[in-house]
């Protein structure tokens, strides 16, 4: 296959980027998009050039490092899916395929496709987990959870934090990744001593950083490659409102 | 700062702002589209007379009145506090988007859909409430009573096809704007469950976004082809 790249390319935080097009001759339609990266990369070496800097960690949808904003769509034309997941199949010969980095204040760019998602640590580091005694694991049916309820905390609880959401909303809202950190645990007996205390505490952190509000557009949950319900967002919603009207924290 | 205006001032602290003041103005819309039925009576404007003495001199309804104003204003301007905000977090925009590939065109719109609105609602009110209130509206007498002739106020306003046709453009802007409006007002409040939230999609689409825009549209459309002999 032949394609036609256009990356951003930006030096550092500090400089201002620009668009750079490379033209491929070789790409087999087999490739994920990030080995389609690997060749171009390798071709720039050879020539002496930088390669283009992006972030990748697993290769198989389950680490949300491979942050790409591919022609208009995070992650590309796919739903459900990673960039790694993305095939060179999904293209056609011949295409331009326009890859930028996902673009909100709260993520600033580092280097070319590379973009700063600590302000995702830090919405986690406010509420997102449950104070437990660390020790010998508990007994596994100790609890009584439901399955409906455990499915529901699992499904939220996939969000592999990959800043989809936030690159795909108008806003660049990062209600969905809140909603999930809070929904998994809010919905499990062990994240009820703490959950007043969560839901307030995150959103302040996630409006700290800069964030925008929810327009319920929906983007999220379509690009999000783990398919995580708005369902969730309503939930954040719920516990943040009954957080403010009933926690003591004035 | 107080816990009240600190959650009033977070992100969802605003939506629920926008949430209330814009479900309470899809309730005002029901009773603003029942009381104005009465146009359509053939009664040379008596029934709708009678009916807006009624709605500018009832102590309840005066008190909502002022609600009603400031909910507009409320909204409007936290609107557009959250899109500035919502502009600034992101500062470098994409280069190639396509937005229309995961969310409808509505829900991305409401700002450009509320200015026509916020528009609407100035004239609207320029042409009708402002001339009732402080204009000079000719008298009807009915049973010996005096009455504010309002309907003439209309029957002039609509005999024009620019105004006509004014109304009908900004009745679409009110369906494409109720139809993403009001079921997020209750996704904000976090209304949200399987038994509940089709109703609520089914009385935001069809009823909201479809029936009240419509029958406002045809008022304007009946009484130009009524004033000028057509019907």
């Amino acid at each position: 296959m032949k394609i036609n790249l256009q990356v951003w390319r930006q030096k550092n935080s500090n400089t201002a980027g620009k668009m750079v097009e490379y033209k491929l001759d070789n790409i087999s339609p087999d490739m994920s998009f990030l080995e389609m990266f690997d060749v171009l990369n390798v071709e720039l070496m050879h020539k002496g050039e930088e390669p283009v800097a992006f972030d990748h960690d697993c290769r198989e949808g389950i680490c949300g490092m491979c942050s790409m904003y591919i022609n208009g769509r995070a992650h590309g034309p796919q739903t459900g899916a990673t960039t790694c997941q993305l095939h060179m199949r999904s293209f056609s010969d011949g295409d331009t395929i326009v890859v930028e980095p996902w673009r909100a204040r709260a993520f600033p760019v580092i280097k070319d496709l590379v973009v700063d998602r600590t302000a995702f640590d830090r919405v986690v580091q406010a509420g997102g987990y449950v104070s437990v005694n660390t020790g010998s694991a508990p007994d596994a049916n100790e609890i009584a959870i439901s399955r409906e309820i455990a499915e529901e905390a699992m499904d939220a609880a996939q969000c592999i934090g990959c800043g989809a959401c936030v690159a795909a909303c108008k806003n660049a809202s990062a209600m969905l990744f809140v909603a999930a950190k809070v929904s998994h645990l809010a919905v499990l007996p062990q994240g009820k001593p703490e959950h007043l205390a969560r839901a307030e505490k995150m959103v302040a952190q996630m409006d700290e950083e800069g964030f925008g509000a929810c327009s319920f557009t929906g983007a999220c949950s379509v690009e999000c490659p783990k398919s995580i319900s708005l369902d969730h967002i309503a939930r954040l919603n719920r516990e943040y409102l009954g957080a403010k009207l009933t926690s003591t924290n004035v | 700062m107080s816990w009240v205006t600190q959650t009033l001032s977070s992100s969802l602290g605003r939506k629920v702002i926008m949430s209330l003041t814009g479900l309470f103005l899809c309730s005002f819309l029901v009773v603003h589209m029942a009381g104005n039925l009465q146009l359509f009576k053939g009664d040379g404007g008596r029934a709708f007379n009678e009916y807006t003495y009624f709605m500018t001199h009832n102590p309840l309804i005066i008190t909502v009145s002022y609600l009603l104003y400031t909910s507009i204003i409320v909204h409007a301007s936290m609107a557009l506090i959250l899109t500035r905000h919502n502009q600034d977090s992101r500062p470098v925009k994409y280069a190639y988007a396509k937005p229309e590939a995961n969310s409808p065109w509505s829900s991305r719109n409401m700002g450009v859909l509320g200015t026509v609105l916020l528009i609407f609602i100035v004239l609207h009110m320029r042409t009708f409430w402002f001339e009732m209130h402080f204009g000079s509206v000719p008298m009807a007498e009915y049973d010996g009573k005096e009455y504010k002739d309002l309907y003439t106020v209309v029957v002039a306003a609509f005999s024009q096809l620019w105004y006509v046709a004014v109304y009908v453009v900004c009745m679409i802007a009110l369906g494409y704007h109720l139809v993403h409006g009001f079921k997020s007002g209750f996704q904000t409040l976090g209304v949200r469950h399987k038994k509940y939230t089709p109703l609520i999609e089914f009385l935001g689409t069809f009823v909201f976004a479809i029936v009240i825009p419509a029958l406002f549209a045809v008022m304007p459309i009946y009484m130009y082809l009524k004033v000028n002999g057509i019907i």
